[in-house]
Parts: structure tokens; C-alpha cells; sequence
């Protein structure tokens, strides 16, 4: 059975200049255990659904009444949109579901101790005692390689190294045994060395207590380094997913084809880099169609410009959005 | 023949003034005796992690921070500047011979100014244009280089992507008309799709005005892509430089190594963890003794902790390491 269902998100923001659409109709599931790459560019939306997942966007924010969000655990099902009051919504912020973030720096209070947001999450989530969470606290500090955990636990954010606060945010995020952990880009603001060294980390991390992970980034070298599956964003809409194999070897849909040629690869120092033409689009000015035809070489008629492309089946478990694939499974 | 070069530094230290007391002051050395060569119009590639003293360096080629020993020398052909020693007309004129294209194109833009003033602004402070015409046409002509519009001039940053933002900071830089660039993480804040779109420009634009960039990076992929020669940086020192072919071919730090095993392969069954650095890199006001790199090192032995080893230079390849041979 599945972790997380997700069903037809659909979420707009109320602004002055109107609604600004920032998820379309995406749909998938997790397995617990399973580790899911969500990718796409700055605006893709990959942010705004994950944290969908916990209610954690801005008031402005409107569901469509059609997006259901389930979330199975073994007391019984969680249907996380009719969840309303605070007390009720702690299961998905940092009960049951947990969340990294990108910048470590940004995310700690910097005016208390590691340690004090550490036991203080832990005396939300569970029934532990004071002194339980505080030893939990600095046993989980110690898992993820701090040295000297029970000093570190007494430190401000400000004192430790970027991979450092962002292992102390792995293990806060950790301490309360999540069925699901949201890891929003949580290499990105690294050193390469140190985003090896925490990707190990949460590698191991997984197979010890086998939390399914919602893995978001923009960068493909790091999916195909953590996930199992993929799911390929684009101006809130998902256009192609399936089994990291599949996707990285076989990309189906034009954008995930230019986001893989657009890496720099070591192995061909004479192979041209291959930019994705164009910029987004703003939000504001969302295209008719397919969203990606306005930056789409391989553009086959009017067709991608009026309808939005439906699901094709392009393999086993893999899916595209993209009108190409249609014509070739008609062909 | 020997190139010439654009920037020469001898023995490069910058030094900060940190902690105790009057009489005792500590000094970090962020660059600590660097000597390299940049040839006009190459596109030099500085690599390192956070805390190596790459952007130290870069700042102190611009006379952003102050040189406190050894020697910098500037030399387009035109004029010949002592980069520690400059002062009064002359540092004016190297500000406009030499400019910086920042990390994060969010943060260097002033959401207030429009995109034209942002342009015109270098101009306007360096009084380099006589009338606001001149002014206009010069900011035209290098935005179009910069592939933005006159629509785009008229509107302000917020309403750019990450990608045109970091081509509107270009375009700042270059309105001058400089000769040494320096590009400080430049497309490190940028989404893949974008960062392929950033380089190309700026190798375009090296060749259209005769640029010499100084391209400063912690991802050796990008700079393996754009730079046709690479300096290795690790606390403040320079422990590999070679032309990009070459380090890329046969690495001989062990650091250079790890840098290369750390980028995350994009084949899912290539997951091995081997040559993986452990630790961090020290503090610059605590550096170890012997070969700076030691406490991280696999290879290290006794007399890496106890004498550095001097970069030594064989068939055009530079490494500072007891033990390169033998680990080849």
C-alpha cells in the first residue's frame, strides 16, 4: 500500500494582480521506503506541492475542491486537506511528515541552541520526557556525524559550518521517526564534497529507518545519485514521470531530453553545452496548451499550443505529458 | 613564445586582522603566497570549496580588499598598474578596466532602479559618457549583446527570471568596457537549464569584446566546460594548476581527486562511495601544520603533517603534494 497519495493538486494564490496558478493537476504516490526526485527549474512549482503536503503554504493560498491528499499510516488513513485546526495539523508538520530545508542557515531560530528546537519539537511529537528528547536529541546528532553531539547540542546555528547545521537539520527532521520526509533541495546551498557527504548520509539514512522521501532539486545528477522515481515539473504542471532509470536513460518529454543535455558532463569536455531555450514564463502570463510549448523545440502543430497533452504510457511505469508521445504510440 | 599576461601575481597575500588584543593582533591569511599567471583573453578557472580563499582572490585582483604582500601587476598592452599599490587616477582607471559579475543576480540588483539605470549606473559614477544620449546608446548597444530589449529596459528586476536578471548584471559589468572580468560563482545560483545559457553568452561576448575572465567556481563541471585553464584552491593556497585538458585528464592532488568523485554521476548505477572526502575544511585562523590539506587527506603520511610541499611544476602541470607521483 502506499505511503502518500496525491490526487489531482490543483492550488492557485490569491494576489493583487489576481490568481496566480501555481500547481495544475498533479497527481502521484509514494511507497513507504521509496525515495521520489521531484525536479524542475526555479517556478516549476516542485516547492509549492511539497509543501501542499503538509498545508504549509501562505494563507493566500487556494485548494481546488477536487485535490485530495491521503496519507496512510497505521492508526488509518489522514485525509491532510480536511485537516483545519493546529492541533490537528501537527501529524503532517513534523509528526508523521517532516521537512529539510534548503538553507539550514534561514531555517534554525537563531536566537536559541541546536539543542533547546531539537527537544522542543520532540515534546510537540511524542511523549517523551525532557530529559528522554534531550538524549534523544544528541544520540540523533551523534547518527548523522556530528562529532562531539553533546557540546554541538548547546551551540547557536550561527557556530557551526553549512554542512554541519544542515546535518543537525537532518536529524531534528528525523527525531520524531517520520513516515515521510520532504527534503526541499537540501544540498544545494553546499560545498560538492559536503553534498556527497550528506547524500551518503541520508542514503543510509533510509535504509535504517525506512521513511519514503520526497527529494527535491534542480539538479539531475543528484537524483540519479538518490532517487528511485521521478517526477519532472514544469510551470505546475508534472510532465513526465517514472523509475529513475527509465527517466534519465530514456526521457521521454522534450524539457526532461533538455534538462539532462543542459548538464555539463565530465566524460565529453567537446560536447557543446545545450541550454534549455527561452526563460520561464511568469506565472502571470501561463501559455495556453501544452505549458512548455513556448520554449519546445520539437513542436509538432497547432495542437500544442490549444490542448494540454494528456498521459501517454512510454514504458514500464513511466509516463510523459506531451502530445509527441501520443502521436507515437498512435503511430 | 611566452603569452603575455593580463595579471601576474607574485607571492599573493591578503591578510585580515582578527581577535586579540592591541599589541598581539592575529592575522588570517585568506590568500597566503599565491603566484599566477592570467594570459589576455583566457578564461582562467579559480576552483575550491566555501573557505578556500577563491573570492579573496578574485577581490583582491579587482582592489576590493587590500594586497598585504607580494606583488599584482595589471597589463593590457595600454597600461601597466601595480595592483598593490594603487591610488588616485590610476585605481579610477583600472575600475573601469576591470569589473566583477556577482553570485546571486537577486541580491545585486536594486529592486528600485530600472533596468536601464541599473546599466547606466557604472557609467553615470565613472563620468564616463558626456551626455545622457551617449549614455543611452551605450547602455543599447551592450544590452543587446546581453540579448535584452528596449521593452526589457524599461522594466524593473522583479520582473525577471534568475536568468535574465544574471544577463542584466552582465550587461552592468561590461557597460564600461572592461578587460578583465571577474566572475564570482556567476551562474552558481542558476537553474541547470539557465547555467548552459549564462556560459555560452559569456564565452560569446569573451570573444566579441576581447574579455579576460577570471571565472571563480566550486563546480568542476562548469569549469571544466568553460575554462581553458584551472587553479586548484585550498585554504588559501594554490595546490594544482594546469591547462583545463590536462587536470582533467590526469589529476594529481589528492584534493583535485576528491572534487572530481564528489560531482554526483548521472548514471543511477554509479552510486559507489569510494574516494568520498570526509571532514570539513579547517579554519583559517586554526590551519593545520605541514600540507594544509593533511587532516583530510587518505594518502597522508608523517611528513605531510610536519613540511609543505611546494607547487612544483612538470610539463606545464602544477601540484603542491608530497606524494603526486607515487599516487598516480
Amino acid at each position: 500500500m502506499s505511503l502518500i497519495d496525491v490526487e489531482n493538486l490543483t492550488l492557485q494564490f490569491r494576489t493583487d494582480e489576481g490568481l496566480i496558478t501555481a500547481v495544475e493537476d498533479v497527481s502521484f504516490s509514494l511507497a513507504p521506503g521509496e525515495v521520489m526526485g521531484l525536479v524542475g527549474e526555479s517556478g516549476s512549482g516542485k516547492s509549492v506541492t511539497a509543501k501542499a503536503l503538509m498545508k504549509l503554504n501562505a494563507a493566500n493560498a487556494v485548494y481546488d475542491p477536487a485535490t485530495r491528499i491521503t496519507l496512510h499510516l497505521d492508526s488509518g488513513p489522514v485525509d491532510v486537506m480536511s485537516l483545519k485546526r493546529p492541533r490537528d495539523m501537527e501529524i503532517v508538520r513534523g509528526g508523521a511528515v517532516s521537512m529539510i530545508f534548503q538553507e539550514p542557515m534561514a531555517s534554525f531560530a537563531p536566537a536559541m541552541t541546536i539543542g533547546s528546537q531539537m527537544v522542543e519539537q520532540l515534546l510537540i511529537h511524542t511523549d517523551l520526557s525532557k530529559r528522554a528528547a534531550r538524549d534523544l536529541s544528541i544520540e540523533m546528532l551523534d547518527r548523522v556525524g556530528i562529532s562531539d553531539a553533546a557540546s554541538r547540542f548547546n551551540q547557536y546555528a550561527f557556530e557551526l559550518s553549512g554542512g554541519m547545521r544542515q546535518r543537525a537539520m537532518i536529524a531534528m527532521a528525523l527525531s520524531t521517526r517520520p513516515k515521510l520526509l520532504i527534503a526541499d533541495e537540501p544540498t544545494t546551498a553546499l560545498d560538492v564534497t559536503i553534498q556527497a557527504q550528506v547524500i551518503d548520509l541520508m542514503k543510509d539514512l533510509v535504509a535504517e529507518f525506512g521513511m519514503g522521501i520526497i527529494f527535491i532539486t534542480h539538479d539531475l545528477g543528484v537524483v540519479a545519485q538518490t532517487a528511485d522515481k521521478v517526477a519532472v515539473m514544469y510551470l505546475g504542471r508534472m510532465v513526465e514521470q517514472g523509475p529513475v532509470r527509465e527517466v534519465i536513460r530514456n526521457p521521454r518529454h522534450p524539457y526532461t531530453r533538455g534538462l539532462i543535455d543542459a548538464l555539463p558532463q565530465l566524460d565529453d569536455l567537446d560536447k557543446p553545452l545545450m541550454p534549455v531555450p527561452g526563460d520561464i514564463p511568469s506565472p502571470l502570463e501561463r501559455p495556453e496548451g501544452c505549458v512548455f510549448h513556448t520554449r519546445c523545440t520539437r513542436i509538432i502543430g497547432d495542437i500544442c499550443r490549444t490542448t494540454v497533452p494528456g498521459w501517454a504510457d512510454t514504458g514500464p511505469d513511466h509516463r510523459t505529458a506531451c502530445h509527441l508521445c501520443h502521436q507515437d504510440t498512435a503511430a | 613564445m611566452t603569452e603575455e599576461l593580463l595579471i601576474e601575481t607574485r607571492d599573493l597575500t591578503v591578510g585580515f586582522p582578527v581577535g586579540g588584543r592591541l599589541f598581539n593582533k592575529k592575522t588570517l591569511k585568506a590568500v597566503d603566497g599565491i603566484s599566477i599567471g592570467i594570459p589576455r583573453g583566457s578564461f582562467f578557472g579559480v576552483v575550491g570549496e566555501s573557505g578556500s580563499g577563491k573570492t579573496t582572490l578574485g577581490r583582491a585582483l579587482l582592489n576590493a580588499v587590500p594586497i598585504t604582500g607580494g606583488h599584482a601587476t595589471y597589463d593590457d598592452g595600454e597600461v601597466r598598474y601595480d595592483l598593490a599599490t594603487l591610488s588616485g587616477g590610476e585605481l579610477k582607471d583600472y575600475r573601469k578596466r576591470a569589473q566583477l559579475i556577482f553570485q546571486d543576480p537577486y541580491a545585486a540588483l536594486s529592486p528600485r532602479m530600472t533596468v536601464r539605470d541599473i546599466i547606466a549606473e557604472p557609467l553615470e559614477v565613472m563620468g564616463l559618457t558626456a551626455s545622457r544620449e551617449e549614455t543611452d546608446a551605450r547602455v543599447r548597444e551592450i544590452a543587446a549583446k546581453c540579448r535584452l530589449n528596449l521593452e526589457h529596459l524599461r522594466r524593473f528586476p522583479h520582473a525577471f527570471s534568475g536568468g535574465q536578471r544574471q544577463r542584466i548584471s552582465i550587461a552592468r559589468a561590461l557597460v564600461s568596457g572592461p578587460r578583465f572580468v571577474v566572475a564570482d560563482e556567476s551562474v552558481a545560483a542558476l537553474d541547470v537549464s539557465i547555467q548552459a545559457d549564462i556560459l555560452n553568452l559569456l564565452k560569446n561576448l569573451q570573444s566579441e569584446l576581447g574579455l579576460t575572465y577570471m571565472f571563480i567556481s566550486h563546480d568542476l563541471s562548469v569549469v571544466a566546460h568553460s575554462c581553458d585553464h584551472v587553479a586548484v584552491m585550498y585554504l588559501g593556497r594554490i595546490v594544482e594548476s594546469a591547462p583545463t585538458r590536462k587536470l582533467f585528464a590526469a589529476p594529481r592532488h589528492p584534493y583535485t581527486k576528491a572534487l572530481f568523485s564528489a560531482i554526483p554521476s548521472l548514471d543511477p548505477d554509479d552510486r559507489d562511495r569510494a574516494q568520498k572526502l570526509e571532514g570539513e575544511i579547517p579554519s583559517p585562523t586554526n590551519q593545520p601544520p605541514g600540507c594544509k590539506f593533511h587532516t583530510r587527506c587518505p594518502h597522508a603520511t608523517d611528513l605531510c603533517k610536519t613540511r609543505e610541499p611546494v607547487l612544483q611544476t612538470e610539463g606545464g602541470h602544477a601540484v603542491a603534494c608530497h606524494r603526486w607521483q607515487e599516487l598516480l
